[in-house]
């Protein structure tokens, strides 16, 4: 996995980028260690001031400065996404192997299943149960909620790639040599799913921090929290962008398209390399 | 036709159970939370003023009822059911006494035409720049092109919405960038009223084919950059057919099999950021209803969009899946 993510880092520029940018924002993050004020704190600075040399990104009319409040939200938002592409990475594995692996019936029900959690539209389920919830929302909740219903695709791929495994010589071939179905699956098929892991992860994050900043700029989640679409949700309702304070939204809006851009570069830089024919396109070796 | 009727049957199969696991969540995320829909109603209805105890149980009981909540669990998930199938959602508390089937029916047809328009769009466009870009892999201006939809595809549709919104409603106000119509203008067929349908709908639709384009794209790209090192391409090119034609007829329309697949499996999420395209601009659809609904604290209302979506959604995909074998004919007949 390592020499994977040297050579990637090498060869392809996209990757490179990919990796900058993420750093970027994971650097920007790891700042609220530095921050002066604590992140739910307000009116600690002067309100509505633009972007100057005291304050980079500006202040709030909440009184809080954008830029220290920014790395707060960039952190939870992360946070956030990583927390649910982790849990739903565990059901997505366990259902795609398992899947992939046992093959026959079990195969076709579970696959009938996940076929259906790809159809619907969860937005509204996930608007509905907010509004069961209402105050009671809280984000490891509203992880678990997504995690829940977000792990249909890449159980998919991973079936797919089981599927592919369990057929191949070398596995008939560690079978016939004795060694038993854990050593195989975790000493010869994991390499080859830990790309797809990776790959999946930072589409997976890319798709719940997208439906947190959704959310949140609805006013459908906790919102005492600072994240990105928390803090576009607080500058929408004091009007931000008709009093002339653009810098409130114009900064989270930039790093969070930042960060979209770099994890999906990360993410279809990967998935050239797991997907061998356009490796093969790329040498040249099947340009004909 | 044998062939086809057992697909069919089967496509048939899998909606059926879309429709039951989806509206089994809905029940299963309005009935297994600890909270009570009816007493937050009782409680935001009488936060003002004084309301007599009788009053309040009176209350109790009809919104027991019009949110089919009477007797025990079972009974509640037939009537839970019983409202799906047949439609009948009960009234709208924010509309009283609007039944939300209307108010779903009369929002449903800017969603649906937002929808379609902008699905049928963005995939024409982001299958044909894609072709181009796999066929003429050294052409400049397409690798541009690319780079610039891939760069917006993974941004969320919210922000792609809401940046276009700042872009036409502040830096450059030239269209209009709220409602599906302009106020005070009389309903019919006549070219005032088309016209401004039209161009309220333009926003919307640019911002939601501006995210989908993506992802048709680079699908396209990549199927086709595949397909041209096949070697009846190479034989239809020495044979000196017209390189229009070689990527029409013979590239693309082999490569576009599997993106109506793909079309049909991410119908779902297009559906999500059509609702939240509505949110934005103000778009008198489901999305816009199901917002305000939540806003408004309406029960009823929410339970049926999200039922109604769900069935849509599925419905949709029915059909995507039940015309596919007319385009590929390896799926149609043995």
């Amino acid at each position: 996995m390592l020499a994977i993510l040297r050579d990637l880092m090498r060869y392809r520029p996209q990757f490179r980028l990919g990796v900058i940018l993420t750093g970027v924002i994971v650097a920007f993050a790891a700042l609220t260690l530095a921050s002066p004020h604590p992140q739910q704190d307000q009116f600690v600075v002067p309100p509505d001031v633009p972007p100057s040399w005291a304050h980079w990104f500006g202040t709030t009319s909440r009184g809080q400065d954008v830029f220290w409040q920014l790395t707060f939200a960039i952190r939870n938002t992360m946070l956030f996404g990583f927390t649910v592409a982790i849990l739903s990475r565990l059901i997505s594995v366990a259902i795609g192997m398992w899947s992939g692996y046992k093959g026959g019936f079990v195969d076709r029900v579970l696959m009938s299943i996940n076929d259906t959690f790809i159809v619907i539209p969860l937005f509204p389920l996930l608007v509905l149960f907010y509004f069961v919830m209402r105050d009671k929302m809280s984000w490891p909740l509203l992880a678990l909620a997504m995690a829940a219903l977000g792990w249909a695709y890449d159980a998919r791929l991973i079936r797919s790639l089981a599927l592919s495994l369990k057929t191949r010589e070398f596995t008939q071939q560690c079978e016939f040599s004795g060694m038993r179905t854990s050593e195989i699956v975790l000493q010869e098929h994991l390499p080859y799913v830990l790309p797809i892991m990776f790959y999946t992860t930072m589409n997976n994050m890319n798709w719940s921090i997208g439906l947190e900043v959704t959310l949140s700029v609805l006013g459908f989640t906790n919102i005492d929290t600072p994240t990105v679409g928390v803090m576009i949700y607080w500058a929408n309702q004091h009007t931000a962008l008709v009093a002339g304070i653009w810098w409130w939204i114009f900064f989270p809006v930039l790093f969070v398209m930042i960060l979209f851009i770099g994890l999906f570069l990360l993410a279809i830089s990967m998935n050239e390399y797991i997907d061998p024919r356009s490796r093969l396109a790329r040498m040249g070796g099947a340009s004909g | 036709m044998n062939a086809y009727a057992t697909y069919a049957l089967k496509r048939l199969l899998q909606f059926a159970l879309v429709v039951f696991i989806g509206i089994n969540l809905a029940y299963l995320i309005t009935h297994a939370t600890p909270i009570d829909p009816v007493e937050q109603t009782v409680s935001a209805a009488t936060a003002f003023g004084n309301t007599s105890p009788e009053a309040i149980a009176m209350m109790r009981k009809s919104l027991r009822e019009i949110y089919g909540l009477e007797g025990n669990l079972w009974n509640q998930y037939a009537i839970f059911w019983q409202r799906v199938l047949v439609g009948d959602f009960g009234p709208s508390l924010s509309a009283f006494p609007t039944p939300v089937s209307t108010l779903i029916g009369r929002a449903l047809p800017w969603t649906v035409g937002l929808l379609s328009v902008s699905t049928i769009l963005a995939f024409a466009l982001g299958n044909l720049l894609g072709g181009l870009a796999g066929y003429f892999a050294d052409s400049r201006l397409l690798k541009i092109a690319g780079l610039a939809v891939m760069a917006v595809h993974p941004i969320p549709y919210y922000i792609v919405a809401f940046v276009v919104l700042i872009a036409f409603g502040y830096v450059w106000p030239v269209l209009p960038i709220s409602g599906g119509y302009r106020i005070n203008i009389t309903w019919g067929w006549n070219a005032d009223f088309i016209l401004s349908v039209v161009s309220h709908a333009i926003l919307p639709v640019t911002s939601l084919v501006l995210v989908g384009i993506g992802g048709w794209f680079m699908g396209m790209r990549s199927l086709v950059s595949n397909v041209v090192t096949e070697d009846y391409v190479t034989y239809a090119e020495l044979a000196g057919v017209s390189r229009g034609k070689i990527l029409g007829a013979y590239v693309m329309r082999n490569a576009l099999v599997p993106q109506v697949t793909g079309l049909a499996m991410s119908l779902g999420s297009i559906f999500n950021g059509a609702i939240i395209t509505e949110q934005v601009f103000g778009y008198p659809g489901i999305g816009t209803l199901l917002i305000s609904a939540v806003h408004a604290g309406d029960y009823s209302l929410v339970v049926g969009i999200a039922s109604v979506s769900i069935v849509a959604v599925s419905t949709a995909v029915l059909f995507i899946d039940l015309v596919y074998p007319l385009l590929d004919p390896r799926v149609k007949v043995s």
